[in-house]
């Protein structure tokens, strides 16, 4: 038995150098999740700040009307694309010419993430109760002033749990990249498990992704803890994600 | 200083306000009563184009407004209208100098040092200096509500319009924020005044309208309003709520 398991660390990690391709698939799996998160944060204030802009003026103007339709199809392209199929078209069809692992990554993922965040932000921003616009308004601040001063910092602040929890599906979902030939962690972990032909680099991988996520949602918990204390809050209000996993 | 001639105002089919014909002088203290629903709140409103009116002319200070509906000329004309809302509203995010500095900081009106002074003397005038660093949910309802009040006065309006400014108070705090309300009446402010505070429209208002099904039935000194009410809905309503 302990003999299997070191001949399976072994294989897994030492012969070979291995341990070299498991930390260049973590360090991809880790950068890209940061960039495709970083992307769908931008891309997804953007969008959001957009649709509510659109649904809540009493007339907007052409130039929302406009970026309206735009995003709204993007929204819909993105919820209606299976990320694996997303992946492929970036890595095979979009960006075939690149062999910029991290830039196909991080790209595909962001492009993805973006959407499901526009549409945290945008719980986020409805969230806000009416009178604090009114406030504004009255003030004589516009309403780009009103969205920028007011509004967003509360709504961030609303969905930073949410974010957390987006964070760690991010992670686990750039798996997928390994489709897209992207030597990312699981992609490194079948590498080598078609070399050993054991099982074991696949329990490793599955170890090292569930201590990330472990570590994750403790940091997330703890910064729920921190904001629900500074409003007096007694239960910090949870969000239910879009996705399944 | 405020005129406004057949100001009517629909939300979709209902017909809030159908026609108001009302004219406000400087200095005055107009004290506004009347069933909820009734549009006193609307009109109020309308006032600062906080809700665009259907039809009708809102003339202020010698400047028809009422066409306004965007941009600068609209948030130009709120800020000479100070508001003050039932639910205070106060940002949450901000400590209570920041809610008072935020908007002449953003619309340049003042520097950051200039707007702070003014928080700080305004503070010090409702004796609220020592929350100047304080988040509001840390204040009670009746500094929330006064707080609010002096947001307002930091961007030297020169109309104040309180939309039911107590309602929402426990009653050991309506005091503070009438008596803060007196101060500035004596000061000489304009005022437009919702609110179900018999008491305050007696003592400092100069004339008390009452409106009810989107017109102003009546209207009169407070004196006369309250001890000879001639409309039967005022009698009515008076007696509901006296």
């Amino acid at each position: 038995m302990v003999e299997t398991v070191v001949r399976a660390v072994n294989n897994a990690f030492i012969a070979e150098d291995r341990w070299r391709l498991w930390l260049s698939g973590l360090e991809m799996t880790l950068l890209i999740t940061f960039f495709a998160l970083l992307m769908g944060l931008v891309v997804g204030l953007f969008v959001s700040v957009i649709r509510v802009s659109h649904d809540t003026l009493e007339k907007p103007n052409l130039t929302i009307r406009i970026l309206n339709r735009i995003v709204s199809i993007y929204v819909s392209i993105v919820r209606g694309i299976p990320v694996i199929v997303q992946v492929l078209l970036w890595s095979f069809v979009i960006l075939a010419t690149s062999r910029n692992h991290l830039l196909i990554g991080s790209l595909a993922f962001g492009f993805n993430s973006g959407a499901y965040v526009s549409e945290v932000f945008r719980g986020g921003i409805l969230s806000i109760d009416k009178g604090q616009t009114e406030a504004g308004r009255s003030l004589g601040l516009g309403y780009v002033q009103t969205m920028i001063k007011i509004i967003l910092p509360q709504a961030i602040k609303n969905c930073l749990p949410a974010f957390g929890n987006e964070f760690i599906s991010l992670l686990k979902e750039t798996s997928v990249a390994s489709v897209g030939a992207i030597t990312e962690l699981t992609h490194v972990a079948n590498i080598i498990r078609g070399r050993t032909f054991d099982p074991g680099p696949l329990f490793f991988v599955a170890t090292i992704y569930l201590i990330l996520v472990l570590f994750l949602e403790f940091l997330v918990k703890k910064m729920e803890k921190k904001l629900s204390k500074s409003d007096r809050r007694v239960k910090p209000i949870k969000r239910k994600g879009l996705r399944s996993n | 200083m405020i005129s406004v001639k057949g100001l009517t105002k629909d939300f979709g089919d209902i017909k809030v306000l159908r026609g108001i014909d009302e004219t406000i002088l400087q200095g005055e203290k107009v004290v506004v009563i009347g069933p909820s629903g009734g549009g006193k709140s609307t009109f109020l409103r309308c006032l600062n184009l906080m809700e665009f009116p259907t039809s009708g002319e809102i003339w202020f200070e010698n400047e028809d407004v009422s066409s306004y509906r965007k941009g600068h000329l609209l948030n130009a004309h709120r800020q000479r209208m100070g508001m003050v809302f039932q639910h205070f509203n106060l940002f949450p995010h901000l400590s209570v100098e920041e809610n008072i500095t935020l908007s002449p900081v953003t619309l340049k009106k003042a520097s950051k040092k200039q707007a702070l002074e003014t928080a700080h003397r305004l503070l010090d005038r409702i004796g609220l200096i020592d929350k100047a660093k304080n988040y509001p949910a840390t204040l009670s309802g009746g500094q929330k509500q006064r707080v609010a009040i002096v947001r307002a006065l930091a961007m030297e309006p020169s109309v104040m319009l309180f939309d039911e400014p107590t309602s929402a108070l426990d009653p050991e705090m309506v005091g503070e924020v009438l008596d803060l309300m007196k101060d500035l009446a004596h000061e000489g402010m304009t005022m437009v005044v919702v609110t179900h505070e018999m008491g305050f429209a007696r003592e400092v208002g100069h004339r008390v309208l009452f409106m009810d099904e989107g017109v102003i039935v009546e209207q009169n000194k407070p004196e006369a309003f309250f001890n000879n009410p001639q409309s039967a809905r005022l009698q009515d309503f008076l007696a509901k709520v006296v």
